[in-house]
């Protein structure tokens, strides 16, 4: 096995042959300034400080570490342990990666921060700490999605963060962060743009981990301290990245396997899903190279999952890397296995969990067999509440668009 | 490749500017898009540009975002983009250089385009999405055979400007606006004084300056300080809106015409 070193990326920002950055030359001293900047203060013990006393105070972390007892029994598994991120502020894991890059946007003197979202629980995450530390927010969200996740969009707007709507493309966060790069490339004098997942050019893919690695940090002592051992398998979503990245990365080292779960939609042969690393090739989408849903001339193509988290056709360069290196593996469950998942969920732990966790858990459901005598962990990156308004229009038998 | 210095070396003897127009490539189809070449070399465009279509253009505004959109919509891919060519070559010995994202051209293989690109008889090729530290795969491949242009903007500092200028081959772009593709009504003030820095720095290669140019006027002002303007969203309006027929390419000869005369004034 490698060492850690050779894991966090090359100077260039590659992990092995992912990564880079593909972006115009107008954003490359920018990315210089904040690869810089995030170089400095991750081993600055003040930034370090502040950035946890906000995590613990604000965000609640550490999140618990949850046996679900029920869910083991009903799956017929040794041991299932949830890692809720759901009880995080805001709902989800996204809120690590937001407080840190705002905070390292302040330290840089940007006053105006911008993101890209999808179930708007990134959105969200941004425009809290934009709130918090008093700086002006403005969101980039496709229009199918404003749809799909009103509730977010509302949060958004209490919070006092413009959302604006993408409608090109599949109106969809693929087109929602072409546009906030664009709005980046027009105002990046000014403005930070705070990525949402580990994708984009370097040094955003390690920058986004470092922000997400609290999430496997703390796992991994509270399981020692709960169990004594290391859990045998640790499942997470796959859109982006970055709930997976978090929580995989402090367990690299460690004789576990590392299960990542992408959004199979309507079915991986319907051609309407979201898995990159299960059926799509190498290219280079929105400033890195990593595998991708493309068509055979370079055309990148809509992706389908009824998660609008996952509802991407990229992925971080490091579970590429990942992927190829065989140290993690992925698989992918569709939007009616999710489902199913979802309301398992409910029943049995009184727990809603965002549409996007609910793929990990699925994952967990079809590798059951396998898993009897197995100590499981899934990280639980956020809370359903976003998305009873999908549930309930599946319930009333109106097609989800 | 060829063609692309001969043109620049011609144009200064004579101590004349290029005019280096856009289009993208299958707007709306890809027959018109030989008889729209041939319609801005008859007006006066000393370099045609044509834009590869792609599915996510993230440097360019809604003008050419739509006129992707619409060449996608035709079926449009680089390998006919490339057969186009081919046809346009037998009709015109203008200098032609594609812009194209980087994923069509990694996607069809690095190598196979410079070689299939080159016979074809293109003449360079624009990347917008890779940078210096990631063009090197592409530059050593095309070396000799087509050129990879360079891109500098605004936020590019003077030491990396000369490395840039260094690495590249055919023309300078520089990006006059920080900002994406499209028409605008007034460009950076202090854009003269920043081309004729610009210049200094890079005296290796001719310079163009591109982004944004789309009046007659600011092609004259800018001429002044610069060796070639560019143009792009104005053109690929006047197609939109009036189409690739007959009316249509009289209205481009017209305006192309303007930004021609402008130049030379
Ligand atoms: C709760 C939740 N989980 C997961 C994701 C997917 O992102 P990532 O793969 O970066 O964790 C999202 C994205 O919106 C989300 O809201």
């Amino acid at each position: 096995m490698e060492s850690e070193k050779q894991r966090t990326p090359d100077e260039n920002g590659y992990f092995g042959d992912y990564g880079g950055r593909f972006v115009p030359e107008t954003l490359i001293v920018a990315l210089n300034e904040l690869d810089d900047a995030w170089s400095k203060f991750r081993n600055d013990p003040s930034f370090q400080e502040e950035l946890a006393a906000w995590l613990k105070d604000y965000c609640g972390r550490p999140t618990p570490l949850y046996r679900a007892r029920k869910l083991a029994a009903a799956l017929d598994i040794k041991e299932i342990y949830l890692k809720r991120e759901d009880l995080a502020h805001t709902g989800a894991h996204k809120i690590n990666n937001t407080m840190g890059q705002a905070l390292l946007a302040c330290r840089m003197g940007k006053k105006r921060l911008i993101a890209e979202t999808g179930a708007g629980q990134h959105g969200v995450a941004t425009a809290t700490a934009a709130a918090l530390f008093g700086l002006d927010c403005e969101v980039y969200m496709g229009e199918k999605d404003i749809e799909r996740q009103a509730m977010n969009v509302f949060r958004m707007d209490l919070l006092g963060a413009k959302v604006i709507p993408v409608s090109s493309g599949s109106r969809t966060l693929k087109d929602a962060t072409n546009e906030a790069i664009r709005d980046w490339v027009t105002n990046v004098g000014n403005t930070h743009y705070i990525i949402g997942s580990v994708v984009g050019p370097h040094p955003y893919p390690a920058m986004v981990r470092d922000f997400q690695r609290v999430i496997g940090i703390e796992t991994r002592s509270q399981i020692l301290e709960m169990s004594g051992v290391l859990p045998d398998v640790v499942f997470a979503c796959v859109g982006g990245g970055s709930n997976a990245i978090g929580i995989f990365h402090p367990f690299l080292e460690d004789d576990l396997e590392l299960v990542g779960v992408e959004a199979a939609g309507s079915g991986i042969m319907s051609g309407a899903h979201s898995a990159p690393l299960s059926v799509g090739r190498p290219g280079v989408l929105h400033g890195s190279l990593s595998y991708l849903l493309q068509t055979e001339d370079g055309q990148i193509k809509e992706a389908h999952s009824i998660s609008a988290g996952l509802d991407y056709p990229g992925v971080g360069p490091e579970h590429s890397f990942l992927k190829d290196q065989g140290r993690a593996k992925y698989i992918s469950v569709t939007d009616t296995e999710a489902l199913t998942a979802l309301r398992l969920l409910c029943r049995v732990e009184g727990i809603i969990p965002a549409l996007e966790s609910a793929h990990a858990i699925a994952g967990v459901i079809q590798e059951a067999e396998q898993l009897k005598d197995k100590t499981v962990v899934i990280n639980l990156s956020g809370r359903g509440d976003k998305d009873v308004a999908t549930l309930a229009k599946l319930e009333s038998g109106e097609d989800e668009k | 490749m060829k063609r692309l210095e001969q043109k620049f070396r011609e144009l200064k003897k004579e101590g004349a500017k290029a005019l280096i127009t856009f289009i993208t490539a299958g707007d709306p189809d890809l027959d018109a898009t030989c008889d729209l070449v041939e319609t801005l070399v008859a007006a006066g465009a000393d370099v045609v540009e044509l834009g590869v279509p792609f599915s996510d253009p993230l440097a360019d505004g809604p003008t050419i975002q739509a006129a992707s959109g619409r060449a996608l919509a035709q079926g449009v891919t680089l390998k006919k983009i490339i057969a186009t060519v081919a046809k346009i070559r037998l009709r015109t010995d203008i200098p032609l250089v594609l812009m194209s994202y980087y994923n069509p051209l990694f996607s069809y293989g690095l190598e196979e385009f410079v070689a299939d690109a080159a016979t074809a008889g293109v003449d360079g090729v624009i990347v917008p999405d890779l940078p210096l530290e990631e063009s090197y795969l592409l530059r050593s491949l095309a070396d000799g055979k087509i050129a990879v242009v360079p891109l500098a903007a605004p936020t590019t500092p003077d030491a990396r400007l000369a490395k840039i200028v260094a690495s590249g081959s055919g023309f300078l772009y520089y990006v006059t606006v920080t900002g994406i593709t499209g028409t605008r009504t007034s460009l950076p003030l202090e854009l003269t004084s920043t081309l004729d820095r610009v210049r200094k720095i890079a005296d290796k290669l001719p310079l163009a300056a591109g982004f944004g140019i789309s009046t007659p006027e600011q092609a004259r002002v800018i001429g002044k300080h610069s060796d070639a303007i560019i143009v792009g969203s104005a053109l690929v309006e006047i197609i939109a809106t009036h189409g690739a027929a007959d009316s249509g390419r009289k209205k481009l000869f017209d305006f192309v015409g303007s930004l021609r005369q402008a130049l030379d004034a």
